[in-house]
């Protein structure tokens, strides 16, 4: 089945000015979405992954400026374009936030109104973009409680943020969001500030929601294990640039860039005994200095002379995988993957081999 | 090995919030922690792990139960030898290291205030000599003496407040979610440095967390709380290889595994506590081995080493499968 584009970025820059210096938040970002899938975005603070997907809403801060690129969206029922970097906040307000991308924040009880019962912060969206009666808005709320695994719904929607749980919250956050029947879905970090058990549950209850609904979904994290989960396609991100996407499979089991190495390894193993934990050297760096070369070369001990001079470009590893890596320029020496990485990626391709 | 390093019997923590109601964070947990091992403690939070932590380091004033430290009682009444014990022997590591740093104060200062407060003996010269040291110790360069907390990376700030506790020359650490605000990529430098600290200096340390995966790579023993009890204990393979209490099953189900294909068809299990009816003050410790207990009533051990989970996990036909992946 051929399925639908309904978000494409090309080429994006994003910069802020700061007292000190302009930020490159973003240096040319590359990223499709189609309906009915999964995209993870990966990387740690500072990388840019937020930044984008905030572009994509029209509520970069004051000080941010998109420089260059295009952020097309196309609604997959009437087939409209509406491309995001020209159009005004206002026009982003009425005709894309909340009716046809809609985000959940990493913080529930921020992102909800304490002096606004949880009905009325439901039916709002409803209310203001469709002009729906209260009557139907109120019992569409209610069944969209029902939906994210809320019971005693009529109750519920009198109560206050303050009188329900953090993973409850994330649930009502995930009602609000889907209030208006969004195409796309964007989640930043929709788990961090929850407990493990109810991580799983709220992934669990996204992943179901959007099969039923055929929805994108765009996830921010920086939790690998979360990645594996749920996601599709992956891109991670490193200071502004998107160093390595491609499918779910080929980056999880056939890593080619370095700092992927590095995230990949960082993650204890439950099944394998290790003495020290493999870390990546160094911090992440602060793009408001100058750097030359590729941001990474620094931090990177597979670095080639090149890495500190010339940017890489993003190279193909076959089917949809890309690299930005002077590794995979062919006149590149070949470089082994660490020793531990390549064992637990063979225990990995073993277990699922067992498991099938 | 001679005595353990620290003793916890039956401690109580009840915080009381109003005539009719009492929040009982901590309700009768005993464990005992050897010298130069660590013991982690996971659970959700509200189970009251970080308040047993806060509870030995005498943040509070525990409700009841002993706490016994090298050999003396320290959760009644301090006297100031038993303070001045506590105070320079037990540490503490905070999870937020831009909350608990303070913004005022250079790293100098910050980090040598214990110094001052419990050797005055020493002049300024010899404490920025033990700075610089300490530092370095923790991988940070003896010229960031002078800097203040904003102009470090929360790797950094994390690592400014392992030097704080180190700086007492402490027989225990308390790192209480020591690393759940850092980075991916930050989290494993200061784990590898906590492990390696701890095995240099023969610290005794205890890792509280969440996050199963980090707490069974640092932990020699474990202890799983919920609700105020420690529902499971046992070296850190007996807690994973053949978990008995439901809870414990539902969160080692809940860890994600970077595996995607494997990852996708896997589903967690939800602990049922609720609906099972499981009361925790009625249980009992029982032995699964000498090492290994579990919190259950005779019955409700019975079921659960026979892998009878109906009732108390959700999806528990998969129980089996996940027994076997985590070996």
């Amino acid at each position: 089945m051929e399925s639908k584009r309904v978000l494409s970025i090309r080429d994006l820059e994003i910069s802020f000015k700061t007292t000190d210096a302009l930020v490159r938040a973003i240096r040319g970002v590359r990223l499709d979405l189609f309906q009915g899938e999964t995209l993870a975005i990966v990387g740690e603070s500072g990388s840019g992954k937020s930044v984008s997907v905030k572009a994509i809403m029209g509520i970069l801060s004051s000080n941010g400026s998109i420089d260059a690129g295009k952020i097309l969206y196309t609604d997959p029922e009437t087939g409209e374009e509406f491309s995001i970097v020209d159009m005004s906040q206002r026009e982003i307000r009425s005709k894309i936030s909340g009716q046809r991308i809609a985000m959940i924040f990493q913080d529930p009880m921020t992102s909800l109104d304490p002096t606004m019962t949880i009905g009325k912060q439901i039916m709002e969206g409803m209310r203001y973009h469709y002009q729906v009666p209260v009557q139907e808005a109120r019992r569409k709320a209610q069944e969209l409680l029902e939906l994210v695994g809320i019971d005693n719904s009529a109750k519920r929607m009198k109560q206050y943020p303050n009188q329900l749980s953090g993973g409850m919250r994330q649930r009502v956050v995930i009602a609000i969001a889907l209030a208006c029947d969004p195409q796309i879905l964007i989640c930043d970090e929709p788990t961090t500030a929850l407990d493990v058990t109810v991580q799983s549950k709220i992934l669990e209850l996204i992943q179901s929601i959007q099969k039923e609904k055929n929805l994108s979904v765009i996830y921010i994290t920086h939790d690998l294990g979360v990645v594996a989960k749920v996601a599709d396609y992956v891109a991670v991100m490193y200071a502004g640039r998107i160093i390595e996407k491609g499918s779910v499979e080929e980056v999880f089991y056939d890593p080619r860039h370095p700092y992927t190495w590095g995230l990949l390894s960082s993650i204890p193993d439950l099944n394998l005994e290790e003495e020290e934990l493999y870390s990546i050297p160094g911090n992440p760096i602060n793009l408001a200095l100058p750097f030359q070369g590729d941001p990474f070369a620094p931090r990177n001990r597979y670095a080639l002379n090149i890495d500190f001079e010339q940017e890489p470009p993003l190279f193909s590893a076959g089917g949809k995988h890309r690299v930005a890596s002077w590794l995979m320029d062919p006149r590149s020496p070949k470089v082994e993957r660490p020793a531990s990485l390549e064992r637990r990626l063979k225990e990995m391709r073993e277990e699922i081999g067992r498991n099938e | 090995m001679s005595s353990p390093l620290l003793e916890v019997k039956n401690l109580k923590q009840h915080f009381r919030i109003n005539r009719r109601f009492t929040t009982k964070a901590v309700d009768g947990i005993s464990f005992t922690v050897e010298r130069g091992q660590t013991f982690g403690l996971v659970g959700e939070s509200g189970s009251g792990k970080s308040t047993t932590g806060r509870s030995i380091i005498r943040l509070y004033t525990p409700t009841s139960g002993e706490i016994f430290f090298d050999g003396h009682l320290i959760s009644g009444h301090l006297n100031a030898a038993t303070r001045r014990l506590v105070r320079s022997n037990i540490q503490m590591v905070f999870q937020d290291p831009m909350a608990s740093l303070n913004p005022r104060k250079t790293v100098l200062e910050t980090v040598s205030e214990g110094l001052m407060n419990l050797h005055p003996e020493l002049t300024a010269v010899e404490r920025k000599v033990k700075v610089c040291r300490v530092l370095e110790q923790v991988g940070l360069s003896a010229d960031f003496v002078n800097r203040y907390p904003h102009q470090f990376s929360g790797g950094q700030r994390q690592r400014i407040g392992l030097a704080r506790a180190l700086i007492m020359e402490p027989q225990l650490i308390i790192a209480d979610e020591p690393i759940s605000a850092l980075d991916v990529s930050i989290q494993a430098q200061v784990v590898n440095l906590l492990k390696r600290i701890q095995k240099d200096l023969g610290i005794t340390m205890i890792f509280i967390a969440h996050d199963l995966s980090m707490v069974r790579y640092i932990s020699d023993r474990i202890g799983v709380m919920h609700l105020g009890h420690i529902v499971e204990i046992g070296d850190r393979n007996e807690i994973f290889a053949h978990p008995i209490h439901p809870y414990t099953i539902s969160l080692l189900s809940a860890i994600p595994q970077p595996n995607p294909i494997l990852e996708k068809k896997r589903r967690s299990l939800g602990y049922l506590y609720r609906q099972s009816g499981i009361d925790y003050t009625l249980g009992e410790y029982h032995k699964v081995s000498s090492t290994h207990e579990v919190l259950a009533t005779s019955l409700e051990f019975e079921k659960w080493s026979a892998g009878d989970y109906t009732d108390t996990l959700s999806e528990s036909h998969n129980v089996d499968s996940l027994k076997t992946e985590s070996v």
